[in-house]
């Protein structure tokens, strides 16, 4: 898939994550995303991002914008290395949060992107990458 | 770290967040709201988030805790101006913020409120006469 643009950014603090929010939201503008779809990936950013923040002891983000010639998306890749997730299944589950949360990061994330790939491993750390291409629903 | 401006309007108090809150932020919002709600014997709380372009589930729990602070003290919370996409978003992050009340705008909300808070005074006043 060919990238126009990437750039990483680290996450360590809950200021870090206001600002992966707004770096998300400018790179949506410019591909083009309607408003929904803009808001729609910064929200599951911001998710993604607190999640290294307050449970992996920070990490960095991976933004890339894509372009195929047909579509043109936004990726996002979450990478800390933290105390990773023992059980992934688990974490993804609605309403489950081992820090007094909502539950709704991880499986939220999922529903708001075209594409959720997670990883993660007890000891290494965790890598989260989501996607959303612009007219998809 | 920033601090959000709370005004009281009588037996209301009114917040407009304005900018996007970190996490302690809006811990210290929801902290100063029930302080305020205490301080001032506050009937109602009308939170405007009409200039908010995302909510995640951090700020939506912030919200719901908020209102059912408010509560647990007596004081009713709308929650107004919410944009479309960001209500859009919601469903489908799984969070129904129910329990808490809403309005179009400012305006609709303060009549809600006062309507709500009206209501609470006339079971209150039944109350007491069957006493
Ligand atoms: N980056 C991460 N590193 C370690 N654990 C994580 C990470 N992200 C999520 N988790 C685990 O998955 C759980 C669910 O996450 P999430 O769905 O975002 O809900 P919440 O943050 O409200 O707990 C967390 O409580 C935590 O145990
Ligand atoms: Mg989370």
């Amino acid at each position: 898939m060919p990238q126009t643009k990437s750039e990483t950014v680290p996450v360590r603090s809950t200021s870090e994550v206001v600002m992966v929010r707004h770096m998300v939201r400018r790179w949506a503008v410019e591909i083009g995303f309607s408003i929904v779809e803009q808001t729609k990936i910064v929200t599951a950013a911001s998710e993604l991002a607190r999640n290294m923040v307050d449970y992996g002891g920070g990490g960095v983000v991976v933004l890339e914008a894509l372009d195929d010639g047909i579509r043109r998306g936004l990726r996002l890749t979450f990478e800390d290395k933290g105390p990773g997730i023992a059980d992934v299944e688990q974490a993804l589950r609605d309403g489950y949060t081992s820090g007094g949360g909502m539950g709704l990061g991880l499986g939220g994330a999922r529903r708001l992107s075209n594409e959720f790939e997670i990883r993660s491993k007890p000891g290494e750390g965790t890598r989260v990458m989501i996607a959303r291409w612009k007219g998809a629903s | 770290m920033e601090r959000i401006p709370i005004l009281k309007m009588g037996r209301y108090l009114l917040v407009s967040i304005q900018v996007d809150m970190d996490d302690r932020t809006a811990l210290a919002l929801q902290d100063d709201l029930t302080a305020q709600i205490v301080k001032h014997r506050a009937k109602g709380v009308l939170v405007d988030i009409s200039s908010l372009d995302v909510v995640d589930s951090f700020i939506g729990r912030m919200l719901a805790n908020t209102a059912a602070m408010a509560r647990v003290l007596d004081a009713e919370t709308v929650v107004v101006g919410m944009q479309p996409s960001v209500a859009i978003t919601l469903v489908e992050l799984g969070l129904s913020l129910k329990g808490v009340r809403s309005a179009l705008n400012i305006e609709r909300g303060m009549e809600l409120l006062q309507s709500v808070a009206r209501d609470t005074e006339a079971e209150t006043a039944d109350a007491a006469d069957e006493e």
